[in-house]
């Protein structure tokens, strides 16, 4: 006898995730899942970032670790609120530790969130934490070729940040490649050439992200979900 | 990616929905995967037969579906079936295409030999799935 399910696989994250979406937007705060390989200058974006918008917009950070604060202290050094999530050997986040990271920020009082997901190219592609967007760094000295070797990321990013873009000479990064493969993965979402530290670059991003977040704010407004 | 843990989370909700529909064991459990998230069948089925044992879906099958990645393009109005890199629209070219399907990743139905008293139930059941990755 056959018994009908029709069911996600991943329905407990999903859920939770849905929980999170609702809350957030509540409040009208946007949500950034930033995802790469370690190393490829996540923290440094998310910094370069909150110099850009933190005039216009009240900024929190969530950062994703196997272990350690140390990006939480960086954030914290400038000024802006940040939680440390230790996934203790979890390769990704998932929106049940989102959802206690989210209890300890005063959601009333921001506009933006940043999640720095755990340094890692595949498993958090599949992984719906409540966000708006994912988005996704791959830094120059990674090489050209990793879209064809990492599709997935590719594919679920909302825009692609090149970093490093200053490091070009030193390597032998075929940028037209580059290119040409994500946009055969991703047709649509824009690449964003920067370099974190040295703010090349920074301000075509944060206006992305600006209208991003605007935009949720007039929907958010509008469909009553908030006062 | 984080089969085993999937696969845990697939047995569990097949556990609770076949216990709210009467049923004491499962012989068949059905899956739909889509082509474009990065589960890999093998890796599924491997869990699967690690997992059984000893629980009411001991020497059920695991009946996979591939769902393929397909596509419509916004310009031209197509939709058409493709591989993970060739998003773009094969018609006219166009980058501004939405993708319909080939990211499932869903439990349809189970089979149980059980007579049930009952017509047999949907998933039902607020019990949570527990879906950690390893």
């Amino acid at each position: 006898m056959e018994i009908d399910l029709s069911k996600p696989i991943l329905d407990m994250n999903e859920r939770l995730a849905a929980e999170n979406r609702a809350e957030l937007d509540r409040h009208g705060v946007f949500v950034l899942d930033l995802m790469a390989s370690p190393g490829a200058g996540k923290t440094s974006t998310i910094l370069a970032t909150i110099e850009a918008l933190r005039d216009r917009y009240r900024i929190a950070v969530i950062e994703g670790d196997i272990a350690s604060k140390v990006d939480a202290e960086k954030v914290k050094a400038h000024g802006i609120p940040a939680v440390q999530i230790n996934t203790g050997g979890a390769c990704h986040l998932e929106s049940d530790m989102i959802k206690r990271a989210l209890s300890a920020l005063p959601l009333a009082e921001l506009d933006l969130i940043i999640v720095e997901n755990v340094g890692n190219l595949v498993c958090p592609t599949d992984f719906y934490l409540g966000e708006n967007a994912k988005v996704m760094i791959l830094s120059v000295p990674e090489g050209h070729d990793k879209p064809q070797k990492y599709p997935g990321i590719f594919q679920v990013s909302e825009a692609v940040i090149l970093n490093k873009v200053d490091t070009m000479p030193i390597f032998d990064f075929d940028e037209d490649e580059f290119t040409r493969v994500v946009r055969s993965l991703n047709p649509t979402s824009p690449i964003f050439r920067i370099s974190a530290t040295k703010g090349e670059g920074v301000d075509e991003w944060a206006k992305w992200l600006a209208s991003r977040i605007d935009e949720l704010k007039a929907s958010t407004a509008e469909e009553g979900k908030r006062p | 990616m984080h089969e085993m843990g999937i696969t845990q989370g697939i047995l569990t909700a097949s556990f609770d929905a076949a216990t709210n529909a009467g049923a004491e064991t499962i012989s068949e459990i059905r899956i739909s995967i889509g082509e474009l998230t990065e589960i890999q069948e093998f890796a599924l089925q491997f869990a699967f037969e690690a997992l059984t044992p000893g629980t009411m879906a001991e020497g059920a099958t695991l009946v996979v579906t591939h769902i393929p990645a397909t596509s419509k393009c916004n310009e031209c109005g197509i939709e058409y079936e493709h591989d993970r890199y060739q998003m773009v629209c094969p018609e006219c070219g166009a980058f501004n295409v939405t993708s319909l399907t080939g990211h499932e990743l869903q439990i349809d139905s189970l089979e149980t030999p059980d007579e049930l008293d009952s017509q047999p139930a949907t998933a039902n059941s607020p019990a949570p799935t527990d879906a950690q990755g390893e």
